[in-house]
């Protein structure tokens, strides 16, 4: 029987597979419609693009990698049997090839260190904040959607260490699992979140410290 | 099991290096139930939270360019190949 907590995940994970947002478009591939693989090709090509860059010393490297893991894939398309999102399965084979392919090193980043969220001179003896976070809503409505923040945003993810915008990236931007960004970056569970709550702290006091110089 | 007792307080200072676990669901309920408990009380770790959702959410709608037309025809390419593997 699974024990508290870790059966919620399972079942959270498995309602995650079964709701495939690429089935529809495998179900034409496997029927050898091209538009469906042009679709899936564009749907993916920025993730993996970002992937493969990670282990490969050029943009034209990357390319290449890309379209050499399609190949791979759809020639294995037989083999795909939905157990794992097609995603999931179409980036381990890019993962692969990129390794393969790849001469960068892998940097992994002790989980011990000891970067803060937020400058610690911002809370008080006790741990409290004694200058909070600065309100994003009090001058005007839209500074609070989406569209604002993007300029920031962008900013900010290019001030990130590599390894912390690679993962956020991943994570944020194109919307990959947590299991998803382990496997394509060849990193632990516990590493990936280190460099992802990093990264996001960074971003959110990037974005504050934008917003209040506007 | 201690269902009922009230978990220990935790400090603002605590809550923002947990954010991400929080957000993620990866937390024991009881360090759960113990942010919950703070952001209940507390409007400046809630405006941080509302702001990290913001950031996940905005982040999430940054735009990338499409496909180039040169990138496109190398694809098609590709799908062709595949398709010549299968007829060998």
């Amino acid at each position: 029987m699974p024990v508290t907590g870790s059966g919620r995940r399972t079942l959270w994970r498995r309602a995650a597979v079964t709701a495939d947002p690429d089935s529809d478009l495998v179900v034409r591939l496997r029927a050898g419609d091209e538009d469906a693989f042009m679709r899936l090709v564009s749907r993916h090509h920025d993730t993996m693009t970002r992937i493969a860059r990670i282990h490969v010393p050029s943009d034209a490297v990357a390319e290449e990698v890309v379209q050499d893991a399609w190949l791979a894939a759809l020639r294995a398309l037989p083999d795909f049997r939905g157990e794992a999102s097609f995603r999931t399965w179409l980036l381990a084979i890019l993962v692969k090839r990129a390794q393969t392919a790849g001469v960068r090193e892998h940097r992994s980043v002790a989980v011990e260190d000891v970067e803060r969220a937020v400058d610690p001179r911002r809370f008080d003896a006790a741990g409290a904040w004694s200058t909070p976070p600065a309100r994003w809503d009090e001058d005007a409505e839209s500074r609070l959607d989406a569209a604002a923040l993007a300029g920031p945003l962008r900013r900010g993810l290019t001030r990130l260490p590599d390894r912390q915008r690679e993962v956020v990236m991943l994570r944020d931007v194109d919307g990959l699992s947590a299991q998803e960004v382990c496997g394509a970056l060849a990193i632990s569970v516990a590493n990936q979140r280190v460099l992802l709550h990093r990264g996001r702290s960074r971003l959110r006091t990037f974005v504050e410290a934008e917003l209040r110089a506007q | 099991m201690r269902l009922g007792l009230k978990p220990p307080p935790i400090s603002c200072q605590e809550v923002v290096e947990l954010v991400t676990a929080y957000l993620d669901g990866t937390l024991s309920r009881r360090q759960r139930r113990r942010i919950d408990a703070h952001l209940a009380d507390c409007v400046n770790c809630s405006a941080y939270l509302e702001q990290m959702r913001l950031v996940i959410g905005a982040a999430g709608a940054l735009k990338e360019e499409d496909l180039t037309p040169e990138m496109e025809r190398e694809f098609r390419t590709v799908f062709e190949r595949s398709r010549e593997a299968e007829t060998d």
